[in-house]
């Protein structure tokens, strides 16, 4: 079966010849006709489309937009907050960091919207600390759309005001928890809250109900005020209603970003016919679907089971080829669709030293607040640091594996299956290079994987 | 007595009992009503809870319902609602109690769980015990011996961090050892107010550190190295001193002010090591000042007095003692009482007064309240006092009447306990006309012009009770004996009223007591063996109408502010 036509909605601009990140061009491409004709709609009106849409968030949780809304506390007398989650700092994910480039207006639009829908006074754009030109482009625009009316006091005469700051992370993955965003929002370390009873829906930013949704989510929003709730559950599959942007990187021809009506795709139609297959003389080996944190799939395993199609239960036997890249179908299978960073590995990579670069990576930005967590992401860290640099042991391979089962499940926040999760995919699925690496080690040059 | 409202309450199971608790107890805590042990590091039940370590959990499961009706979901095979449990578990310090909560607290998940906690905890940890301080009163040590696998599996080379850090003037850090539980961190900004610890780096590598500029040094500095769980904090003063294990505990009471902190004394062989605080909701929570505990080394100090002495020379107890009964017969005589002394021995101070026809004087100590465990009364027992009517009003910090009175010629003895009258506003000139007999601890400007001194007991060294702001009367127990030469308060005080012609006096508090409840309207009925170790509450309506000098402390209310605004 052929891959579907790429459906770009969110990226519609992206890369497109002349077109610019200022506010003429926005509005030159029809840009804030969706606030001016919502912003006289009742605001619940919104809230009841979006739940109708069926989006789920794009952050990598996939949780329905529509139902995050309604557990806002709005009883409580207090200020709701709106923020929108631009930490983007999973491995392969990349982005939220396009349409803030190049389309900034399209996110301050679709998070003016959010803010209407839900009474909203007063938002924050989190964006990464590495992201300086973000932060630039985004104050300019906010600049911008505030000097339009826009946003700010009064919005389009309408009596509705609502102010978006943007503000600069403090330099860490951990920053993108919510709950940990929150808190560097605050002027703290981020260290996420215990939840009870710190939902932000209910006490978040200043101890005050908040929402936190990503980046794309809030492009999404607009789109869904533009076409209605139903229309825009029309594109993709029921239960992943519209479209999904995938960041390839890796072993494949041509990496990048694509976005498909979700659920439409598969993970082979993804990487041979859109990403042009395996570079020359290769061969795919293994792929992690939604971000370095999903579990890993290995070219050649099967999932087999039953799922729901329609009011039907049929069966399934996938390879990894023909599995749809939505976020049922991907947990169904036992990893997820994430933040849709799809990281691909050939026939060149060695598991091991894969894993090593994983487990540097989430040990150095494990917050360190809960022991699971902040000791067992170190160590497994130390342990395939150790094999990669000639001292690997038969053992090794239990023992990490061992490691990181006492880890998910038992933490204050995801970043215990986050970091878990990859060392125990791995292990399942390729532990036999863990059993022989040592052997392997001995005619691999020397001086590999300096890094970690 | 005022009875506590009766709190509304939650019935819940826990490993298959059923306990009714009140409604927000945490789960930590339900169990403990069933001495149950739910082993945590990061919770202390008088701070925030973190919810870090992880160490708490235990498996949960709630009353299933159905989501459409609402119906309880009865288990056919049981007969009884089922319960559904959830399948990860939770942490005990951060879950409060709710109708119908199951809670198992050693399933095989739960033993997995803490057993995968208690491995990450050593793994970095340089397991120093031999050389620790902490030893045989560390958590770590403790639950290694419950849940830990007895060998290491970890091969890594452990991480590095400083060893010796000075946090302030009285608090050392050893980052190894710290398993960054964070109660150090919440107790110095939620209960000192002085915001001044926090983590550096991340992860495994958090290191626990004192703002740049700033150090751990305020007067509450030392609850840290009570609540660390492990021996990264410990007291500078009292860190390779002595082994915890060879310590004998006492219970006392802070002798700084009219709080009455609750506190322990740890001593080995008469000396005294260090002083901690003793847990009493009422009155201090878990929690003393740093000063307060620094008091312990009055009992060792070079200028303690151990020599009986009359007009200067060496003497004998019993000739001392009638030395001074001769100068007391001879009339024209003045009592100056403590508010440092016991209420037996006020009581008996007093007694002394009425043989004497006379009324007696106490000197007042005043300073600032720190709102938290210091009050603006620095002596402990000025309601002590009041109670055994040794004085009837508040007192003043200068004893001017009496001045005038030995300016008039009107005083020619006076009975001091414990108080130096220069301090108290006297001229050496007022004192030189004077005799004085001297009951007390610490050499001063007064014992050295005294006629006869009579070298008594530290509160540390004897038994007794105060009665604090709230009018809490609290006791506390002899921890070691006093210097050779010294004799108990209470044993000078019923000679020298034995001497002046009453009946044999009870000198010890236990014997003492009876007669005292006798004499006493506000300690009728009630016996020294039964005051529990909280304390008990007197009726101070009496004295309601006194312009007591403590403003609001951690657990006390001046009742005076209703009155007066
Ligand atoms: C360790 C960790 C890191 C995260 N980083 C990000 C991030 O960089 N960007 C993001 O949008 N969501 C991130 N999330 C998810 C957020 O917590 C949150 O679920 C999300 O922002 C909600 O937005 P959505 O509902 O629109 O998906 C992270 C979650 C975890 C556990
Ligand atoms: S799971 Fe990791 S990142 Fe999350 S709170 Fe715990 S230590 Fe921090
Ligand atoms: S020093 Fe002690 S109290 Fe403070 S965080 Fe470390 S272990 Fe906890
Ligand atoms: S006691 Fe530390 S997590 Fe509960």
């Amino acid at each position: 079966m052929p891959a579907p036509a790429q459906s770009r909605v969110i990226f519609q601009h992206i890369d497109e010849p002349g077109y610019t990140n200022d506010l003429a061009c926005y509005v030159r491409h029809g840009g804030y006709e969706v606030l001016k004709k919502s912003i006289t709609r009742p605001p619940a009106d919104l809230i009841e489309e979006v739940k109708k849409s069926g989006l789920r968030g794009r952050g990598g949780a996939g949780f329905p937009c529509g139902v995050k809304w309604s557990l806002v506390d709005r009883k409580s007398g207090k200020p709701i907050y709106l923020i929108v989650n631009a930490d983007e700092s999973e491995p392969g994910t990349f982005k939220d960091r396009y349409i803030m480039h190049q389309d900034p207006h399209q996110l301050i639009e679709g998070t003016i919207l959010s803010c209407f829908a839900n009474n909203v006074k007063q938002a924050y754009i989190y964006i990464r600390g590495e992201m300086p030109e973000g932060a630039r482009i985004l104050e300019k625009a906010i600049a911008e759309a505030r000097a339009a009316n826009f946003a700010g006091p009064n919005i389009l005469g309408s009596g509705y005001s609502c102010e978006i700051y943007v503000h600069r992370g403090a330099g860490a993955y951990i920053c993108g928890e919510e709950t940990g965003l929150i808190e560097s929002l605050e002027g703290k370390r981020a260290n996420p809250r215990i939840k009870p009873p710190y939902f932000p829906a209910v006490l978040g930013l200043y101890q005050c109900p908040t929402i936190v949704n990503n980046v794309e989510t809030m492009c999404h929003v607009k789109v869904i005020a533009d076409l209605g709730g139903e229309a825009y559950a029309k594109t993709g599959t029921p239960g992943n209603t519209g479209t999904r942007i995938f960041c390839v990187s890796g072993h494949v021809q041509r990496p990048g970003y694509y976005e498909f009506p979700a659920g439409t795709i598969t993970m082979g139609q993804l990487l041979n016919e859109v990403c042009g297959g395996p570079l020359p003389g290769r061969t795919f080996k293994a792929v992690i679907p939604g971000g370095s944190s999903a579990k890993v799939l290995r070219f050649g395993e099967r999932y087999k089971g039953k799922r729901k199609v329609g009011a039907d239960m049929v069966d399934y036997d996938w390879g990894v080829e023909d599995v749809p890249m939505d976020f049922d179908c991907l947990a169904m299978i036992g990893s997820m669709g994430g933040s849709g960073g799809v990281i691909v590995m050939d026939d060149s990579v060695n598991m091991v030293e894969a894993l090593a670069n994983i487990n540097a990576f989430y040990q150095h930005e494990s917050c360190g607040q809960c022991t699971p967590c902040r000791e067992g992401s170190l160590w497994m860290k130390k342990i395939s640091s150790r094999m990669v640099h000639g001292q690997a042991r038969k053992e090794d391979a239990a023992l990490l594996k061992s490691v990181a089962d006492q880890i998910p499940g038992r933490t204050i926040c995801a970043f215990g299956e986050a970091c878990s999760w990859p060392t125990q995919s791995f292990l399942i699925k390729f532990k036999d290079e863990f059993e022989t690496y040592a052997e392997v080690k001995k005619t691999l040059p020397a001086d590999r994987l300096a890094l970690v | 007595m005022i009875a506590a409202p009766k709190p509304d309450l939650v019935t819940v199971n826990i490993d298959g009992v059923d306990i009714a608790v009140p409604k927000g107890t945490n789960v930590i805590e339900a169990a403990k009503q069933l001495q149950k042990d739910v082993p945590h590091y990061c919770y202390h039940p008088k701070l925030t809870v973190a919810g870090n370590c992880r160490m708490c959990m235990v498996e949960m499961g709630m009353p299933a319902v159905d989501p459409a009706t609402k119906a309880p979901v009865i288990d056919p095979a049981t007969g009884k609602q089922r319960i559904n449990w959830i399948p990860r578990p939770q942490i005990g310090c951060g879950t409060t109690v709710a109708p119908g909560m199951h809670i198992k607290t050693s399933s095989p998940m739960v033993k997995d769980a803490r057993e995968g906690v208690m491995e990450f905890l050593l793994i970095n940890h340089p397991l120093d015990c031999p050389i620790c301080d902490q030893a045989g009163e560390c958590k770590l040590q403790e639950q290694a011996t419950g849940y830990g696998r007895g060998y290491s599996r970890f091969i890594e080379e452990k991480n590095v961090k400083p060893k010796r850090t000075q946090l302030g003037p009285r608090v050392t850090l050893d980052d190894e050892r710290c398993i960054l539980c964070s109660r150090c961190v919440r107790f110095s900004k939620e209960i000192a107010k002085d915001d001044v610890l926090g983590f550096v780096d991340r992860g495994s590598y958090s290191t626990l550190t004192c703002h740049p500029g700033k150090k751990l040094e305020n007067n509450y500095s030392l609850n840290t190295v009570d609540i660390c769980p492990v021996g990264a904090l410990t007291s500078t003063d009292f860190r390779f001193k002595m082994r915890v294990w060879f310590l004998k505990q006492t219970n006392t009471l802070d002798i700084e002010s009219s709080v009455g902190v609750n506190a322990v004394i740890w001593s080995r062989e008469g000396v005294i090591y260090r002083l901690t605080p003793r847990r009493n909701d009422e009155v201090n929570d878990t929690w003393m000042s740093d000063s307060g505990r620094m008091l312990y080394k009055q009992v060792a100090a070079a200028d303690r007095l151990a020599a009986i002495t009359v007009n200067g020379a060496p003497s004998g107890l019993d000739i001392a003692i009638n030395a001074a009964a001769e100068l007391l017969k001879a009339g024209s005589v003045a009592v100056v009482g403590s508010g440092r002394a016991s209420v037996e021995e006020q009581f008996l101070l007093k007694k002394l007064a009425e043989q004497l026809g006379v009324s007696a004087a106490l000197v007042a100590r005043t300073g600032q309240g720190d709102t938290l465990l210091i009050s603006a009364d620095r002596n402990p027992n000025v309601r002590g006092a009041l109670v055994t009517g040794l004085i009837s009003a508040l007192p003043a910090a200068q004893l001017t009447q009496l001045a005038a009175d030995i300016d008039a010629g009107k005083v020619k003895t006076v009975v001091s306990h414990g108080e130096d009258l220069l301090a108290a506003g006297l001229t050496a000139a007022q004192l030189a006309k004077v005799s004085v007999i001297y009951l007390g601890t610490h050499a001063n400007a007064t014992s050295a012009a005294a006629k006869v001194v009579l070298p008594t007991l530290h509160t540390f060294e004897k038994a007794g009770t105060f009665v604090n702001q709230q009018f809490r009367i609290q006791t506390f127990a002899a921890a070691v004996p006093g210097p050779q030469g010294a004799t108990n308060d209470l044993a000078v005080l019923s000679k020298l009223v034995v001497a002046l012609g009453a009946p044999a006096t009870a000198s010890d508090v236990q014997a003492l007591w009876p007669a005292l409840a006798a004499a006493v309207p506000a300690l009728a009925t009630m016996l020294y063996k039964n005051i529990p170790e909280t304390g008990l509450l007197l009726d101070a309506t009496p004295w309601a109408s006194l312009p007591f000098v403590e403003g609001e402390t951690l657990k006390f209310k001046p009742v005076a502010s209703a009155l007066t605004t």
